[in-house]
């Protein structure tokens, strides 16, 4: 293949025309998931509202199987490997490595998704995202899985291999960009999680087939979460990424320090993958000391480097402001942001959503002993609502908006539902978030069709209160899918219809990168950043009062030994 | 550049600047940690009597 | 310059850390470490701790030593359910088996408050997850292991069992029964 360099005459950028189609085509496969995965959520929601109750109980575990995979793997994935591809060539300025294996990948990926999708629609693959043994889908469900994966795992390959090539035709001088080095965090933490993932659910394949007489449950449970668990994780440093991509790219704000940012993503290189045993604490089997030593990222590392970055990332634009002159009080600098930049509002209320409903609750039920209060409750979905949607999709979602010119030469059509598009959507995911983790803390499970216990012997009776929000998940749930759904229609329509943007400029030969020289004698000082300090500090009042008031629940249970 | 007095990269920098390496420990800490060790605990559950 | 071009100084390890964020870090990282005390320190000092006792054993085997406990203490035939449940009455102290199965909890005990007893955990087909209404106490149960955990009820009452795990299109019927007198 030729390859020829795209100068975006919008943004600067330079897309090496193989890769600039692949992301093309990886971004819009991952938003037609979104789409699937869009339509199953509002058939999970308005099934588990209970004044709703809308689907049969087999169909609602079939849309919520397929609700979980197209969303948590199809999805994210897709996106991720855009941005991967992105965070390479474009921002190295240089050639993807072995575009035809690009090819191979996506197609091996989208044979993937599909087969599972049939599988799942079938009728017979209703087994969940985590698909536990002993519970068996068909075969196809798990080779569409595996397909997947194999071709994500190309992708993770070219990645590097495209980072090889940037360093070997010095494409650039020095370092990698932050944003690459958070990519390639990403990278290898989908590189851990797809073998992981082939080490579980081949045997699994095998055993659907009648190779392989029985898959141990608890050994399954363990090794799958290194799959289902890591590549949400994934997700955490791809959106970190983005959040420092869209800071720098709407502010031309400066990482704070280099030094600090990149250390927090090398502790999530080392430690963050360890988070798998969350899902594993109120299981039997696996020592204390495992589970207090993985469940914290070795000692909480990699909260640690979240922190880090859930201060750096604000620090950074807050500097950006006050060098632009907005230095009155704590939060000028705030108030005067682009708040009626989408790509910005997004990747804000992502950002604040992801600390404080996510971190907090995650860290919260990660602890060993408090887990007990909200395994396999719908507290579980709450939080990862928090981080999956709040934290990475709306940051996805936010990109997009960005992407539509520069990547697909469209001009943005709607630009006021775009305006608007974060708050609606975002806020309602808030809500979501809040009362099914309000829900959860009651009690009430997850993947449960009727929490009124229709035809049981010895019905339970939830509290009203668990019934209250359980109906408000539904009805801020529509809100956040009608939403989601315009939104899906406007980037379709802008794409099919949105004014063609010139080219720019066409070339054989791509521009290496040159910089600034650095200023003599170092940068000048940059800004002191009160306002994050303030917000941090709030964070961290609310951080630490939520966690103790769950030990003082948790005190007040029967003993256990 | 090159007539510049060139200052040693640290070592920290090094590593971090080094993708294969950051790749190696990123497989292997949790591979130990997380799996391994995990699937040692689940196999030396005893047998019940 | 930013975030998406590479650094600008070629040696950025030694650029100096300004000092609010060094404050921040030095924060997190003592509230990290306090979080994992914590953990260490309940394991000490606190009453809510799982065991990690297990045993490795058959779906029949652990049938068996159900059967076993039901037939020496069944003390009346629930009246209460459609269908009918043995109510058992072990006394303080002693091992008390309860099975989950497609899709019922079995059978149902009859405990004293404030005495401990040693409850064993074990599912028949899929895996189920235990979870105490209203206390709110939730643990995976899985097929061919038998999970041991000291209990001290601490409030008399109607407990009820919610299986909190998906197994199937009747997992919403899955709910059994404690009774604390
Ligand atoms: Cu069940």
């Amino acid at each position: 293949m030729t390859t020829t360099y795209r100068i975006c005459p919008r943004s600067g950028l330079q897309f090496d025309t193989n890769a600039e189609k692949l992301m093309r085509w990886h971004a819009v496969a991952g938003v037609l998931s979104l789409l699937v995965g869009g339509i199953m959520a509002l058939g999970v929601i308005l099934t588990r509202w209970p004044a709703v109750k809308l689907l049969e109980a087999d169909v609602f575990y079939m849309v919520l199987t397929a609700h979980g995979i197209d969303m948590l793997i199809f999805w994210i994935i897709f996106f991720e490997m855009a941005v991967l591809l992105f965070a390479s060539s474009t921002l190295l300025r240089c050639r993807m490595a072995t575009p035809k294996l690009g090819w191979v990948s996506f197609w091996l990926m989208a044979i993937g998704a599909i087969m599972t999708n049939v599988a799942i629609f079938q009728g017979e693959s209703s087994v969940m995202f985590t698909s536990y043994v002993p519970m068996q889908a068909k075969w196809h469900f798990y080779l569409g899985l595996i397909l997947f994966a194999v071709g994500a795992l190309l992708t993770c390959f070219i990645f590097l291999g495209t980072l090889v090539v940037a360093k070997a035709e010095k494409t650039y001088e020095g370092s990698i960009p932050l944003v690459t080095f958070g990519a390639l965090t990403a990278c290898i933490i989908a590189i851990f999680t797809i073998a992981s993932g082939a080490v579980i659910l081949i045997p699994t394949l095998l055993w659907s087939l009648g190779y392989i007489r029985e898959i141990d449950s608890l050994m399954y449970r363990t090794v799958w979460w290194a799959l289902g668990h890591s590549s949400q994780q994934i997700n955490v440093s791809a959106h970190v990424a983005i959040w420092y991509a869209i800071a720098a790219i709407v502010f031309g704000a400066k990482p704070m320090s280099e030094k600090v940012s990149r250390s927090a993503y090398f502790l999530y290189i080392l430690f963050l993958q360890l988070a798998s045993a969350h899902h594993l604490l109120s299981d039997p089997g696996l020592g204390s000391e495992w589970k207090v030593v993985n469940t914290s990222y070795f000692m909480y590392f990699a909260v640690l480097a979240s922190m880090i970055h859930g201060m750096t990332v604000p620090g950074a634009i807050e500097q950006a402001q006050r060098l632009k002159g907005y230095n009155k009080g704590l939060f000028e600098w705030l108030r005067k942001a682009p708040w009626g930049n989408p790509a910005f509002s997004s990747m804000f209320l992502s950002l604040i959503g992801f600390g404080f409903l996510g971190g907090i609750s995650g860290v919260m039920m990660g602890a060993e002993q408090l887990n007990m209060l909200i395994h396999n409750t719908i507290y579980v979905p709450g939080h990862f609502h928090a981080t999956v949607v709040i934290g990475t999709t709306l940051a996805f979602m936010g990109l997009t908006y960005f992407l539509v010119p520069v990547l697909f030469k469209r001009e943005l059509l709607f630009p006021g539902y775009a305006k608007m598009f974060p708050y609606l959507f975002g806020l309602s995911m808030y809500m979501v978030a809040l009362v099914m983790m309000g829900a959860g803390t009651l009690g009430v499970a997850r993947r449960h069709w009727d929490m009124a216990f229709a035809g049981s012997p010895m019905a339970y009776e939830w509290p009203g209160a668990a019934y209250l929000m359980m109906g408000l998940t539904g009805i801020f749930g529509t809100i956040a899918c009608v939403s989601g759904g315009l939104w899906i229609l406007q980037i379709v329509f802008s794409l099919l219809f949105g004014k063609k943007l010139e080219e720019g400029e066409m070339r054989s030969t791509p521009i290496p990168l040159t910089l600034p020289a650095p200023t003599p004698g170092g940068a000048a000082h940059p800004p002191a950043t009160p306002g994050t300090m303030v917000l941090a500090l709030i964070f961290l009042t609310s951080f630490i009062l939520y966690y103790f008031v769950n030990w003082k629940y948790l005190s007040s249970l029967w003993s256990m030994a | 550049m090159a007539d510049q007095q060139e200052e040693r990269i640290p070592v920290m920098q090094q590593v971090l600047d080094n993708p294969f390496l950051l790749l190696f420990l990123g497989i292997t800490i949790p591979t130990v940690l997380y799996v391994l060790w995990g699937v040692m605990e689940i196999a030396n559950i005893p047998v019940a009597r | 310059m930013s975030a998406i071009l590479p650094p600008s100084e070629r040696v950025w390890w030694n650029q100096p850390i300004d000092k609010l964020e060094f404050t921040w870090i030095a924060i997190a990282l003592v509230w990290s470490l306090v979080m994992f005390a914590m953990m260490i320190w309940w394991h000490i000092f606190g009453n809510q701790n799982l065991a990690n006792e297990t045993y490795k054993t058959t779906k029949e085997m652990y049938a068996a030593k159900t059967q076993a406990v039901v037939d020496q203490y069944t003390v009346r035939t629930g009246d209460e359910a459609e269908k009918q449940f043995p109510i058992v009455k072990p006394p303080a102290g002693s091992d008390i088996y309860l099975i989950g199965r497609l899709w019922d909890w079995w059978p149902v005990y009859e405990l004293e408050h404030g005495k401990t007893y040693k409850l064993h955990l074990s599912a028949m087909d899929y895996m189920h997850g235990f979870s105490l209404q209203p206390q709110n106490i939730n643990i995976q149960v899985h097929p061919n292991y038998d999970h041991v955990i000291k209990i001290t009820p601490n409030a008399a009452g109607i407990y009820s069992i919610v299986c909190n795990e998906y197994c199937g299109i009747g997992h919403h019927t899955m709910v059994g029964r404690m009774y604390v007198k």
